[in-house]
């Protein structure tokens, strides 16, 4: 498959963001494409949370276009980009946790009872809720967790992480974003997290992982997106790049048509 | 028993108190009525029980819509005074030559919009509640002694005092109108916080407001509603309080505010919100109720009742703070 002729499931061509005399964002492009894992690194203040809130409607761009599957799209809030089927996992999880999995899994969705009860007496349909969340769980190989009536607040930090990706999983139906989905966690919970990633993408949800993580990105990533000083600046196999040279290209030590850069993959 | 078994027992424990906040002072309610019936002779009568039951109504029916407001991280300081100026309007009305019903509408209506603007100013000014119900507190005891004009009006209306005057015999016990009344709301309110898409977001801005507004969930709209709906549930406190106390005086229920917070406490809700029920705080003013009673027939000073009040109040937080760090 050349990613060049099919049309991706998410682009954005020249997004521009700016706070004042700030430009957070600076002309950016974006490409995700079906089936891919997709990793965004930058340094610190590059612009990547921009760049993700732009994409998930949390924040509205002066100017650019973004397109949901070829057709242009205009987010104004988190909400129509979830409605548009855009998943994200925020680095704070959003969570509530004196509520249990399956409350959880579904906050903001509730089921109802189907006829009266439901359209009139407002009754949860939480035995569908629970046997919905209990088969989401078991389809992405979450075993950790013992039941789907465990209080959040109960769950280790990997175990909180998988129920705010599976809930991502289970409602995205266009692409998952994760805002460093690792960054608390040890590294045998990283490992399970890194798993979940890649059976979401094998069920042929495209992700989107923001990481500062390198051996995670190289480990996981199909395509690496570099992101530098509000735009994109090139985008690498890991299979073509070395850590080091995503890093240099991260910092500006190496510019994308320097001898010695890694093939890239896009025009800049 | 092992030391690994005692530990999982004790963290199994923890995790059903942290499921079911209500069943510690379920516990404790259980234990002081035993201790009542075991050391008094009068205590345990069906007029004594029936008379402590209705002693809690008017409290109870204030920490309902306390409970809500609570579990939403806020805290209502007002609600006692909105219930007052509820009792000032229908009896002022009533005696002025309206009908009942127009009283009890119009009350309803001051006591919701009242509800409306605490939950305006917390919502949309984004104020903290108990700066907003402290000064909403101040305005509406000075207007509710405005309107009196230096008056209490004593009730004889049916209408109005049917909650205390009304009611059936259930085998031997009294059960006035007042009671079943309550029983209704605590039902429904129940109901709504457990069993409706509303109730989970109720919990949940409570919880942590941030995550709420990221799932999706109307956070302004749904924390306004929770005042709306206590302002209304503040206006069945005040026709509870005529049908007890058949006269509204504007300087009743001075402590009905922190009354209120005490049976929220007491029934295990969390002060800092998103934790607790609607069957705890019934618990709760039960125990108050039932403290004050027994020790009254133990012969035991008033004043001792506050403290025995007080130390409960302190026991109940300590107790869901230990809960709380052993399920961790």
């Amino acid at each position: 498959m050349t990613p060049a002729l099919t049309i991706p499931a998410l682009q954005a061509r020249g997004l521009v963001k700016r706070y004042g005399r700030v430009t957070a964002i600076d002309g950016a492009d974006f490409d995700l494409y079906a089936g891919e894992v997709l990793a965004v690194v930058g340094d610190n203040g590059a612009g990547k949370s921009s760049l993700i809130k732009a994409l998930s409607g949390a924040l509205i761009p002066d100017e650019g276009t973004i397109l949901l599957e070829g057709s242009e799209t205009h987010f104004h809030s988190p909400l129509d980009a979830r409605h548009a089927g855009i998943e994200t996992v925020h680095q704070t999880l959003a969570l509530a946790p004196a509520m249990d999995i399956a409350t959880n899994l579904f906050l903001g969705r509730e089921v109802r009872r189907t006829g009266p009860l439901g359209s009139v007496f407002r009754l949860l349909d939480r035995s569908a809720m629970r046997e919905q969340a209990q088969r989401q769980l078991d389809a992405l190989g979450i075993e950790t967790v013992q039941h789907i009536g465990q209080l959040i607040e109960t769950l280790s930090g990997g175990q909180r992480q998988a129920v705010a990706v599976a809930r991502a999983a289970m409602f995205g139906s266009k692409m998952v974003i994760m805002d460093e989905p690792t960054a608390a966690l040890g590294v045998k919970e990283s490992r399970q997290v890194l798993d979940l990633i890649r059976r979401i993408r094998d069920r042929g949800l495209p992700v989107v992982l923001i990481s500062h993580d390198m051996p995670q990105v190289f480990e996981i990533a199909d395509r690496i997106h570099v992101h530098r000083l509000g735009r994109r600046t090139a985008v690498v196999r890991p299979a073509d790049a070395s850590m080091s040279q995503v890093v240099s290209l991260m910092t500006g030590a190496l510019r994308p048509g320097d001898p010695d850069a890694p093939p890239n993959l896009v025009d800049t | 028993m092992s030391a690994v078994d005692e530990r999982s027992f004790r963290n199994r424990s923890a995790e059903a108190f942290l499921h079911n906040p209500a069943l510690g002072p379920l516990a404790a309610l259980i234990l002081a009525m035993v201790v009542f019936s075991a050391t008094t002779s009068t205590f345990l009568t069906v007029d004594n029980l029936s008379l402590v039951v209705q002693q809690s109504l008017v409290v109870a029916t204030l920490a309902l819509g306390q409970t809500l407001i609570v579990l939403t991280g806020g805290i209502d300081l007002a609600n006692a005074a909105v219930m007052v100026l509820g009792t000032m309007v229908l009896a002022r009305l009533v005696t002025e030559g309206s009908s009942s019903a127009v009283a009890l509408v119009a009350g309803f209506v001051v006591c919701a919009m009242l509800g409306a603007i605490s939950g305006g100013l917390v919502t949309m000014l984004n104020l903290p509640p108990f700066i907003v119900t402290l000064g909403m507190l101040t305005v509406v005891l000075a207007v509710g002694r405005l309107y009196s004009e230096g008056n209490s009006y004593p009730v004889t209306d049916n209408l109005l005092g049917v909650l205390g005057e009304g009611g059936y015999l259930f085998g031997q016990i009294k059960v006035t109108h007042g009671m079943t009344l309550a029983v209704v709301m605590f039902a429904i309110t129940w109901y709504a916080l457990t069993r409706t898409a509303w109730g989970r977001h109720v919990y949940a801005l409570g919880n942590d407001p941030e995550a709420a507004r990221l799932t999706g969930i109307h956070v302004g709209r749904t924390r306004f509603s929770v005042y709306l709906v206590a302002g209304v549930i503040y206006a069945f406190a005040a026709w509870q309080a005529l049908g007890r106390i058949p006269n509204a005086d504007p300087n009743a229920f001075q402590t009905g505010n922190l009354d209120s917070i005490t049976a929220v406490v007491i029934g295990g809700t969390s002060l800092f919100g998103g934790r607790g029920s609607v069957m705890g705080t019934v618990v709760g003013a039960l125990i108050v109720a039932v403290l004050r009673s027994g020790l009254t027939q133990a012969g035991i000073d008033s004043l001792y009742q506050d403290v025995a009040t007080g130390v409960l109040v302190i026991a109940a937080v300590a107790f869901d703070q230990v809960v709380r760090r052993r399920s961790r």
